[in-house]
């Protein structure tokens, strides 16, 4: 069988190696936490414990602002210190809530379900969305509204995403090989809000050991299926992922919903397991610690609201000068000016590279090469994009369908004269949807 | 730890090409040919090579120094343009064509339209052209040089195989295939200037969708309009004979001046092919891929303009 995939992307270093081998460790995390109110797409959690509160593992310290919300919950036992503003990973000020650890670790009851028959779907929808999961594979969208479409009765596949095509990152892939049955049971969980619907397990042929592990143990079970994709990067993204495993493509203006999909990556999976079978809400990830100016890379249950500073000092600090730190993956992670920032739902990685290929490398002028194009996987034209964004041009912008770019960054990271493709569509992009918003 | 830590806008990894190491490629991909070439014609020929690169390169050097602009010669770009303004001189040429072609076609062509990138005909081929336009007598006379090494194998003397092809003469296909005939410096032997395609390609430098279009729509015309029905010997001689190859897999090819959509680049591709056809079987001169790839250079805003790609997703259907 051939793999399944997408056209276009690239083959970036992948870098695995530093910590593919390390098994997931636990964090306990010392001093204060820190919970960021916006985790998540949507609007902000609300706050309902005040300054001096005593707080518990597991209990909620702050409720989901609207639908397209999620709520919060403190990771540790201890008390409020105060509900303050905080750094996020981009560099924002966020509204936080700041709970200082007794490291007692008093824990709330949870109400675990000890089968899903004769559970209803709202049942299984409401403790979902109770346990304030979100999409962990970076973007952050509240999963109980995207498991909760107009027609569920036309979701015809829920896809469980384990391409982990980002480099460096190693955090899905032990989840994969360490804990299989919770994402196998996070997964019965979704299908059973689906009736029509049939369960794939998508992962990279890089991970052949998850492969022959996940396969062997869906083999009873008739509604789902693993499937291995080419081993290629954007092969994650959730429109070239329905594309590589449905054979049906979306573009910017559909929802996965609309092609009859749902994707979820696995660390998510696994909170909708905890959230429904075990009545746990979301409160760890798994983060990938690594890069060549760490002593020693590993993987890391975390729970949320760890300082990323301690994560470095877990991972036995830095064996070199880091000069560049990004929170997530090196294609589409964000670089940090400093470490002072918490772990949220969404950091999936702490990258800490000794050198920095962007600034190592001078812009020159476009050749007019076209690898932009060719490895573009929303099939645009990246260097034309990147010219009109520069000059301002909206409405060439929009006619070239600049919209379309889902940056991904393989353009720029391909580009021979080096040129911050991605950077100028993204800028254009974001400024297009601001004004947009303003006039709606 | 360092106090400051480098922050931009992901993606944070490059890749290791660069717009040097592809211009490097190209030029070791034109070795075989320019070493053919000198073999071939001799010292001269080397000479032509050297005065090209050279004169390119201090052109290009100097207009950016009194510009105030960046110093770029380290991109390897004019090296190119001079090696391939070189191998498309006549291998008995005075070494003043050399420079003449070389200053036209970095000074004008290139520089005064914004340098790299900018340019929207390929400098070497306008260079040639200049060259054609200004001194026609010495461009096209390829009358056998003192050949250093003395191996010509004289098959039609002083008229390239493809004239001699056009006035109904006989010609050899194989030496027009090794390339021991006379023409330009690099454009004789088919085989050289395959092998450095073969390793553009393979290190994906360039891919085949022009240079195949390009001959192979070329090829349709040669046998539909060549006068002389399905006829393989005069079809291999047009294809092995004046600046086909050459032009198809370096010249065609080069980045700048071709479309950057894929379909646009097959359509490309047949206008060139349709158009060198036209100018060798129905045009005064017995030559025609200079002048149809710089023609099609000015159609390339225009074919891209039709060739827009459709986004993906623009097919799929909202359920």
């Amino acid at each position: 069988m051939s793999l399944l995939t997408f056209k276009g992307g690239i083959h970036p270093d992948d870098g695995k190696k530093l910590s593919k081998e390390k098994p997931i460790k636990s964090v306990l995390p010392k001093g204060e936490l820190v919970y960021l109110l916006s985790q998540h797409i949507g609007a902000p959690a609300k706050p309902i414990v005040q300054k001096g509160d005593h707080v518990l593992v597991g209990q909620k310290i702050a409720e989901a602002g609207g639908f397209v919300s999620a709520p919060v919950y403190s990771t540790v036992s201890g008390t409020v210190k105060s509900l303050e503003k905080r750094m996020n990973v981009t560099g924002a000020m966020g509204d936080a809530i700041i709970v200082e650890n007794d490291n007692n670790y008093e824990t709330v009851t949870y109400q675990p379900l000890k089968s899903l028959k004769d559970v209803s779907k709202e049942e299984v929808l409401n403790r979902i969305k109770e346990a304030g999961v979100v999409g962990m594979g970076g973007a952050g969208f509240p999963t109980h509204v995207k498991l909760s479409p107009k027609e569920p009765d036309k979701i015809e596949f829920v896809i469980v995403n384990g391409a982990e095509c980002e480099p460096y990152l190693t955090s899905d892939y032990r989840r994969m090989l360490e804990e299989p049955e919770k994402i196998i049971g996070g997964l019965k969980c979704m299908l059973h809000l689906f009736d029509n619907a049939r369960g794939y397990i998508a992962i990279e042929d890089n991970k052949p050991d998850c492969i022959a592990r996940m396969t062997e143990l869906v083999e009873k079970e008739d509604r789902i299926e693993v499937k291995t994709l080419k081993t290629k990067y954007p092969q994650g993204a959730e429109r070239q992922l329905i594309y590589a495993t449905t054979n049906r493509s979306i573009n910017s203006s559909m929802l996965p919903a609309d092609a009859g999909c749902v994707v979820d990556n696995v660390d998510t999976v696994v909170a909708i397991y905890n959230g429904v079978r075990l009545g746990r809400p979301l409160m760890h990830r798994i983060v990938t610690v690594t890069g060549d100016a760490i002593t020693d890379p590993r993987n890391f249950l975390v729970p949320v609201g760890t300082n990323y500073e301690e994560l470095i000092e877990e991972a036995g600090g830095f064996k070199q000068d880091p000069v560049k730190i990004i929170s997530g993956g090196p294609m589409m992670g964000f670089g940090l000016y400093d470490l002072n920032v918490p772990v949220t739902k969404t950091s999936s990685a702490l990258l800490c590279l000794t050198s920095d290929d962007v600034s190592e490398n001078e812009e020159t002028n476009c050749i007019n090469c076209g690898k932009c194009v060719s490895v573009c996987p929303g099939r645009v034209l990246p260097a034309r994009l990147a010219t009109f964004a520069n000059e301002g041009k909206e409405e060439a912008f929009l006619k070239y369908n600049g919209m379309e770019c889902c940056e991904c960054g393989c353009c720029s990271f391909v580009c021979p004269a080096k040129r911050p493709l991605t950077q100028s569509i993204k800028s254009m992009r974001r400024m297009i949807l601001a004004n947009r918003k303003k006039k709606a | 730890m360092s106090d400051l830590l480098h922050v931009s806008s992901s993606p944070h990894v490059r890749s290791k090409v660069t717009t040097s190491s592809i211009m490097m490629a190209v030029c070791i991909a034109l070795l075989p040919t320019t070493i053919f070439g000198i073999y071939n014609f001799g010292l001269n020929a080397l000479m032509l090579v050297c005065v090209s690169v050279a004169t390119c390169v201090l052109t290009e050097m100097i207009y950016e120094h009194f510009m105030h602009k960046k110093i770029t010669v380290g991109d390897f770009s004019a090296v190119v343009t001079g090696l391939l303004l070189a191998l498309n001189l006549p291998g008995n040429a005075p070494w003043w064509i050399a420079v003449i072609g070389s200053i036209f076609a970095i000074l004008v062509v290139k520089q005064l339209f914004g340098g790299l990138g900018q340019n929207f005909m390929n400098p070497a081929l306008a260079g040639r052209c200049f060259l054609l336009i200004c001194f026609t007598g010495r461009m096209t006379n390829f009358a056998i040089p003192n050949g250093a090494f003395g191996n010509i194998v004289d098959t039609v003397s002083g008229a390239t195989p493809l004239a001699a092809l056009k006035a109904g003469e006989q010609v050899d296909v194989l030496s027009m295939f090794l390339g021991n005939t006379t023409g330009t410096i690099g454009e004789t032997s088919a085989i050289a200037i395959l092998v450095g395609a073969v390793f553009l390609v393979s290190i994906k430098v360039i891919d085949l969708k022009i240079p195949l279009t390009y001959i192979g729509s070329f090829a349709v015309f040669v046998l539909i309009f060549g006068g002389h029905g399905f006829d393989l010997n005069y079809l291999a001689a047009h294809l092995c004979g004046g600046g086909l190859m050459l032009g198809a897999w370096f010249m065609a090819t080069d980045y700048v001046t071709t479309p950057i959509t894929k379909n646009g680049q097959l359509v490309y591709g047949v206008c060139l092919g349709i158009l060198t056809g036209i100018f060798r079987i129905f045009g005064g001169s017995a030559e025609g891929v200079s002048y149809a790839i710089i023609f099609c250079n000015l159609l390339v805003p225009l074919i891209e303009r039709v060739t827009l790609p459709t986004a993906f997703g623009k097919g799929g259907k909202k359920a």
